[in-house]
């Protein structure tokens, strides 16, 4: 019997093994392309900045791995909002845009009002969520009554985002007078409170905790509830679920606006936060960060949540690389080598695949040629 | 046939009596600083679109523009700076002169092609012509020219031509990683083109910064053409399109024309239009689905490094963005509903957007409005949103775009 249940906990590593192996190989493959591109520029420095890069936040102690978790929690609801797209068939490639809105809408009511302090924070981000999910619904209905692609709505969408958040912080929530392009922090009534008394010295907040419940509830939404099997039978087969009587276009549209309504709260945590402003007015990268840990994360919201934390690690490990000659963005580089390697996954695991038989059929053509000459000499 | 071109030849005659009758009467000068600052945006915005429209055609979503651009961009403003940084000589006279002799190459063999379209033959005259005349012919013509560009000290136009050159081939090359995935690999076209897209700009900034120093390179030429010898001599139109212009805005037009004759005149062309609405059935036919769509892929590539080029050269500096150009090109596109005479239309339209951006504060019912000029940026994506939502059921979309094309299916 314990045999038994050894066996099938091996066969349960073995599968989960599997399933993670593309996500594992496409890290492996854009650190040695990183490696590769920091022994170009500068051989000497290029293995401590590794180290450095992979070990990340931890690299600062508790401080570090705070602002790693600060850093974290945005990305992974950006990318549970681009999973929980996925599994209903859809690319949310507009989750900048709809955490550009979340964030904008937040940081009004949170310059603008003032509210008691635990009502303030509630309704900042409850109104974040709500313009995320407007602007996730927007792509949703197009594709469901139009049958417009949703990438290239979600594109137009994200620089109508840029430009409706930049005239309204320059307009409304800038400083003022010789900073007109810096917007003002948000009150501190409306700023997530700080975990201070857990990682002392961080800047980190409760946003971390928020971002794990929402993982969760969409864990439980996509695995364990009708409205979860309608969207995922959705993104399956579209003709088959309409067969099967579900209400495909409808599934759209909620998929969407669920997608957008998380990526608003991921913009909403950005920004919910004491002292910080925003001085650049660029499409938020964030976004595409979020791309990227679904991928990693093979569209599941667990998945999405350890992808989010390996990201921000690296993120944070970009940073300390600049003690040495490198600069953050080959953090981006690493990214974009692992998003390519995970869209060609397939063909790299044939290729191993391939190679693996050759290299077996090698050694057993050597192990034969062996035996045959110890044969001949005996 | 006729009557149709004699009603656009009066609409234009028209317009162009009524602004000759503006220009006596109120000078224009507003108007021609605006159309001289769309020379700018138009060119980049026409080009690119068209490398799109090209691999868009074949079936291929690249949504990868933005990041072939800046990559074209970026070892193009390398080369330009490397060209200025070397004193003037009798080396630099001698590969203008090999780049005339091969431009001229181009435009005799063009010239024999449009041509042969023209009178309609099948077999193409131009192969039967020797190699050796043409050359000859390209050699006569490039003598000349070169001592014309040395008279008119307009070096730095070529040295322009050659980085649009470097900036195409980058391009290509880059695109070839997008169209290797996209097309053989059979993978996912988003991912592999937003992989490519985050690559670039990272890439550029790195690679500036430990090698340059910083990430802000500038250009000390000024390609601005003031006037073009006699042409700028004619009404209005000499002032809108010979004044104060790039000379990017009639390349444009050249590839605007090129690569409209490429898709609808040539057999290749015909069968990357088949390949995007129904592979199976080309392939039936004996079309290499998957060459076809590389190709088209890796031109997309050369166009959008081009325009890469372009962006930079009347900034005169670059700082490894091109400011959200590729995807606004991609907005051109499908305003333009996937055809040439479309998108010429909708990079004008979104051109103009463009200028009153910079200009609206010069115009009076607009500056009482009182908008920011970030309002008139947004104006073109939302009128492409709306564009897609009222005429989504009559957009000509490439029936099978996006689709992964996998022989053994069906």
């Amino acid at each position: 019997m314990e045999v038994n249940q050894t066996s099938v906990f091996k066969k349960q590593v073995k599968n989960f093994y599997e399933i993670i192996k593309p996500s594992l190989i496409s890290i492996g493959i854009g650190l040695l392309i990183g490696l590769i591109i920091m022994i170009i520029f500068d051989p000497i420095d290029a293995f401590p900045a590794l180290f450095t890069l992979i070990l990340g936040g931890f690299r600062g102690g508790v401080v570090g791995v705070g602002d790693m978790l600060e850093m974290a929690a945005p990305i992974m609801l950006a990318g549970l909002s681009v999973a929980f797209a996925f599994k209903t068939g859809l690319f949310n490639i507009g989750a900048s845009g709809q955490m550009m809105m979340g964030t904008l809408a937040s940081i009004y009511v949170g310059i603008m009002f003032s509210f008691p302090p635990f009502l303030h924070v509630t309704i900042a981000l409850i109104v974040g969520v709500i313009a995320g999910a407007i602007w996730g619904f927007v792509p949703g209905i197009l594709k469901a009554t139009r049958n417009v692609n949703e990438v290239v709505t979600s594109i137009m969408m994200n620089y109508i985002a840029l430009y409706i958040f930049t005239t309204v912080v320059i307009d409304f929530l800038s400083q003022g007078a010789g900073s007109n392009s810096t917007s003002r922090p948000v009150q501190n009534s409306a700023a997530l409170p700080r975990l201070s008394w857990l990682f002392p010295g961080s800047t980190v907040n409760i946003g971390i905790f928020i971002a794990i419940g929402v993982i969760i509830i969409a864990h439980i939404i996509i695995h364990k509830t009708t409205l979860g099997f309608s969207l995922k039978a959705s993104g399956f087969s579209f003709d088959g679920s309409k067969y099967a009587g579900m209400n495909t276009k409808a599934n759209i549209i909620t998929a969407m606006t669920i997608s957008g309504l998380i990526a608003g709260l991921g913009g909403s945590i950005l920004y919910l936060v004491q002292t910080k402003t925003i001085a650049h007015f660029h499409i938020f990268t964030e976004g595409f960060d979020g791309i990227s840990v679904a991928l990693l994360g093979l569209g599941e919201p667990i998945g999405a949540l350890f992808a989010g934390l390996f990201l921000a690690n690296i993120r944070m490990g970009g940073y300390f690389m600049q003690l040495y000659v490198y600069t953050p963005e080959l953090v981006d580089m690493i990214v974009a080598v692992i998003i390519y390697s995970i869209a060609i996954s397939m063909a790299i695991q044939m290729f191993i695949k391939h190679n693996r038989e050759k290299i077996k059929a090698f050694i057993e053509k050597r192990k034969e040629a062996k035996s045959k000459k110890v044969g001949e000499d005996a | 046939m006729k009557k149709r071109l004699m009603l656009w030849g009066g609409i234009f005659l028209g317009i162009y009596v009524l602004l000759l009758i503006l220009h006596y009467t109120t000078g224009l000068s507003l108007f021609y600083q605006m159309v001289q600052s769309m020379t700018t945006s138009f060119p980049i915005l026409l080009i690119v679109a068209l490398g799109g429209l090209i691999s868009e055609r074949s079936g291929v979503t690249n949504i990868a523009l933005e990041g072939i651009m800046i990559m074209g961009a970026f070892l193009g403003i390398w080369f330009i700076t490397g060209l200025e940084a070397y004193p003037y000589s009798g080396l630099t006279l001698f590969v203008i002169f090999l780049v005339t002799t091969l431009f001229m190459l181009a435009v005799v063999l063009t010239g024999l092609f449009i041509f042969d379209i023209i009178r309609e033959k099948k077999k193409l005259a131009s192969i039967k012509v020797k190699f050796l005349y043409k050359m000859i012919a390209a050699l006569v013509l490039a003598i000349p020219l070169t001592l014309i560009i040395r008279n008119i000290e307009a070096e730095k136009h070529f040295i322009f031509i050659m980085a649009v050159m470097v900036g195409g081939g980058v391009g290509a090359l880059y695109a070839m990683i997008h169209a290797y995935a996209a097309v053989y690999l059979k993978s996912n076209q988003i991912i592999s083109a937003t992989a490519l897209n985050i690559f670039a700009p990272a890439f550029s900034i790195f690679t500036s910064r430990i090698v340059n120093g910083s990430s802000n390179y500038y250009i000390s030429n000024n390609m601005q053409i003031r006037e073009v010898p006699v042409l700028s001599k004619i009404p209005v139109i000499g002032q809108m399109f010979f004044t104060n212009t790039y000379l990017t805005l009639y390349l444009a037009v050249l590839i605007f024309i090129i690569v409209t004759i490429f898709l609808y005149k040539t057999k290749f062309g015909l069968r990357l239009r088949a390949c995007g609405e129904n592979p199976h059935a080309a392939d039936s036919l004996g079309v290499n689905i998957y060459r076809t769509r590389f190709i088209a892929v890796t031109l997309s590539g050369v166009l959008a490094g081009m325009g890469g080029i372009l962006y930079v050269l009347p900034s005169k500096a670059y700082s490894t963005t091109v400011a959200g150009f590729g995807f606004l090109s991609l907005a051109v596109l499908i305003f333009g509903n996937w055809k040439p005479k479309g998108i010429i239309l909708a990079a004008l339209f979104f051109g103009f957007m463009r200028t009153l951006a910079l200009y609206y504060r010069e115009v009076e019912f607009l500056e009482n409005l009182n908008l920011r000029s970030d309002i008139y940026n947004a104006i073109p994506f939302i009128a492409t949103l709306v564009v897609l939502a009222i005429f989504s059921k009559k957009s000509s979309v490439p029936k099978a775009l996006g689709q992964i094309y996998d022989q053994g299916k069906r």
